[in-house]
């Protein structure tokens, strides 16, 4: 290694390691405090706790006096059944479209990409009326709704991509040996897919786990609550118990953090190697 | 083992022709190449003979039976390709009988056929290695292998030795030679390469720009090219043309002349003076000492030596080059001239339209 190609892996470091240390910084505080006394929070926000200012204090107040076992089974609820969707019915369009030439694909193709440009949230008041209409306010079934097609533009532009990327003679191949299509799609064209679907599905996740947008306005009840929201109650306008709120964000990172690391063992590029030279 | 019968097959994409009115009929067992410079149509009529492209029109049988709406699975055919298209995440094994699932072969016979087919291709020892493991050779194997379990009544090849090195390609070709004797198997074979064409085909199909320019044996299409595109295509390097007219008729005998070379009789038979002609002739059929009525001169510009023998380019009177194959330990040096001669049998006259003229 030169001496500049060292200064380069350097400064490329440094600016790395300022990043993580910017993000991952706020995470740190939070569940650093989560285990410390209300005095020593607002005593010495930056230490970590010691022997005198530890305490479970914040866990036992969430656990005692809210629903949050509901809340978190709400969120993983709706966010795994949402993902679900999204991979299926994202893969299932994104294959349609980049394989199949039909009347109207084109169109089809950039009717959904329009959904990558335009917020869904523009469109709150009318999805708060439609899902009030159907019977559908105050429940899971709205939110997974939304977050669908929410997910679902993205999902299948990330995904077309990456079916495309997949050698045309591997499908002809199948073909020919006499495979019906759905069993290419599922049993060629998938397996193949897996680190683009670990990838969309990281990028599903994330944004529905942490919205409070959808079920602040779409839930009224504890009933349905989820995380993000419940943790909301912990928040007065007058009093606010950061035991409690840092104690319940702590807990609420950790699903998600863990779905990540699962599927980051999926993300290993090169599978395709092999297929064609 | 079954035959292919193509009858004035169309293949247009808008206002582009791919294929125009193709016939061709191949017989069970035989072993047909389609041979051809890129984008003559040949790897689009092999798709489609395999049904993985529509035709524009006209029919396609496979066993006497029309296949032309039938799924690539339903008309018995099997593929190989340039790329081999292996599952990546399939052992080999599974690779070979992932498709027998599909089509009703049951699970013993599945087993029974592998075996055969990596008996026969020598992959015994491949059979749980995926194919990321394999070497090019031995992933090309695999794809042939893919193809014998499913018994097809025509096997179809991409140009399936692209992608290999020069050693392994002849060794390769040998060994797709050895299986069509061992299967006797009705096989269409995909080429640009002449040498595989020559070396494999019972028959060799040239193709131009979506036509058949010529079907026929392979020493047929060397030593009595139909047109001067397969005059130029068959053989490496490339025939020799001279440009020449008609300058008299007499005694049914033509007098033919152009530059670089000496005067010729032809036969008149349908010649009228004036005609225009190329006369054609391979590098290695021109020899120094040769005393055929054909007769080259020119000076030497510029010497291959390839050790058996030497390509010399020769600058002729039009200025333009011929090439001529000098064998022996004598290489000619440049700024010679030389004095080349060919037998009548080895001298092709094509007519204007670029037809072959009945020989001398």
């Amino acid at each position: 290694m030169t001496a500049e190609q060292r200064a380069r892996s350097i400064s490329v470091h440094l600016v790395l390691i300022a990043y993580s240390a910017l993000a991952v910084g706020p995470l740190l505080l939070v569940v650093m405090n989560s285990f410390k006394a209300r005095s020593a929070i607002f005593g010495s926000p930056l230490a970590p706790p010691d022997a005198a200012t530890f305490s479970l204090i914040g866990y036992e107040k969430v656990f005692r006096s809210s629903n949050i076992l509901t809340y978190f089974s709400n969120s993983l609820i709706v966010t795994l059944v949402s993902m679900a969707l999204v991979l299926l019915f994202g893969a299932m369009a994104a294959w349609a479209l980049t394989e199949y030439r039909f009347r109207g694909s084109t169109a089809l193709a950039l009717f959904l990409s329009i959904g990558i440009m335009v917020p869904i949230r523009l469109g709150s008041v009318a999805i708060l009326n439609m899902m009030r209409s159907a019977g559908l306010n105050d429940t899971l079934t709205a939110l997974i709704l939304i977050y669908v097609a929410q997910g679902l533009p993205m999902s299948i532009f990330i995904l077309s991509e990456f079916i495309q990327q997949i050698p045309r003679d591997l499908r002809d191949a199948a073909r020919c040996d006499g495979v019906p299509e759905t069993r290419i799609f599922l049993e060629v064209i998938a397996p193949l897919l897996r680190p683009a679907i670990a990838t969309v599905a990281v990028f599903t996740i994330v944004p529905i786990w942490n919205d409070l947008w959808f079920p602040l306005i779409l839930t009224s009840s504890d009933r349905t609550h989820t995380v993000t929201l419940g943790v909301q109650q912990f928040l007065g306008q007058y009093i606010t118990d950061w035991n409690s709120v840092l104690a319940a964000l702590s807990m609420a990172i950790l699903p998600v953090v863990a779905i990540y690391v699962i599927l980051s063992r999926q993300l290993i590029a090169g599978l395709t190697s092999g297929a064609v030279k | 083992m079954a035959n292919l019968r193509i009858e004035h097959l169309n293949k247009r994409y808008g206002a582009a022709t791919v294929l125009n009115d193709v016939n061709l009929s191949i017989e069970a067992g035989e072993f047909v190449v389609l041979v051809g410079p890129s984008g003559c149509g040949k790897s689009t009529l092999l798709r489609m003979i395999a049904g993985l492209d529509g035709a524009s029109s006209g029919d396609i049988h496979i066993a006497g039976r029309l296949v032309n709406t039938l799924a690539p699975a339903e008309r018995g055919i099997a593929m190989v390709f340039q790329s081999y298209a292996l599952y990546p995440h399939m052992n080999v094994r599974k690779n070979m009988t992932f498709g027998l699932r599909f089509t009703g072969v049951p699970p013993a016979d599945r087993q029974r056929r592998v075996a055969e087919a990596a008996r026969m291709l020598r992959l015994e020892d491949l059979l749980e290695r995926y194919p990321r493991d394999l070497s090019g050779g031995q992933r090309q194997r695999v794809a042939i292998g893919r193809a014998i379990v499913r018994e097809p009544a025509v096997f179809l090849f991409d140009e399936p030795l692209s992608n290999l090195d020069a050693a392994l390609r002849v060794s390769t070709r040998v060994e797709i030679a050895r299986l069509h004797r061992l299967l006797k198997a009705t096989i269409v074979y995909v080429t640009h390469d002449q040498v595989e064409a020559m070396t494999l085909a019972d028959r060799i199909v040239v193709m131009n720009k979506g036509r058949i320019e010529q079907v026929g044996k392979p020493l047929d299409l060397y030593y009595a090219p139909a047109n001067l595109f397969v005059a130029g295509f068959i053989g490496s390097p490339a025939m020799n043309f001279f440009e020449a007219k008609v300058e008299s008729i007499a005694g049914g005998r033509a007098r033919v002349a152009g530059a670089g070379f000496r005067s010729l009789d032809l036969p008149a038979t349908s010649l009228a003076v004036g005609d225009a002609l190329t006369v054609g002739v391979r590098p290695e059929h021109l020899a120094r000492d040769t005393d055929g009525p054909f007769t080259a001169e020119g000076v030497v510009e510029l010497v291959e030596r390839l050790g058996e023998s030497s390509f010399a380019h020769v600058r002729r009177a039009d200025d333009r080059l011929f090439v001529a194959e000098v064998r022996g330990r004598e290489a000619p040096a440049p700024g010679e001239r030389m004095t080349l001669g060919a037998a009548a049998e080895d001298v092709h006259v094509f007519d204007a339209s670029g037809l072959r003229v009945p020989p001398l």
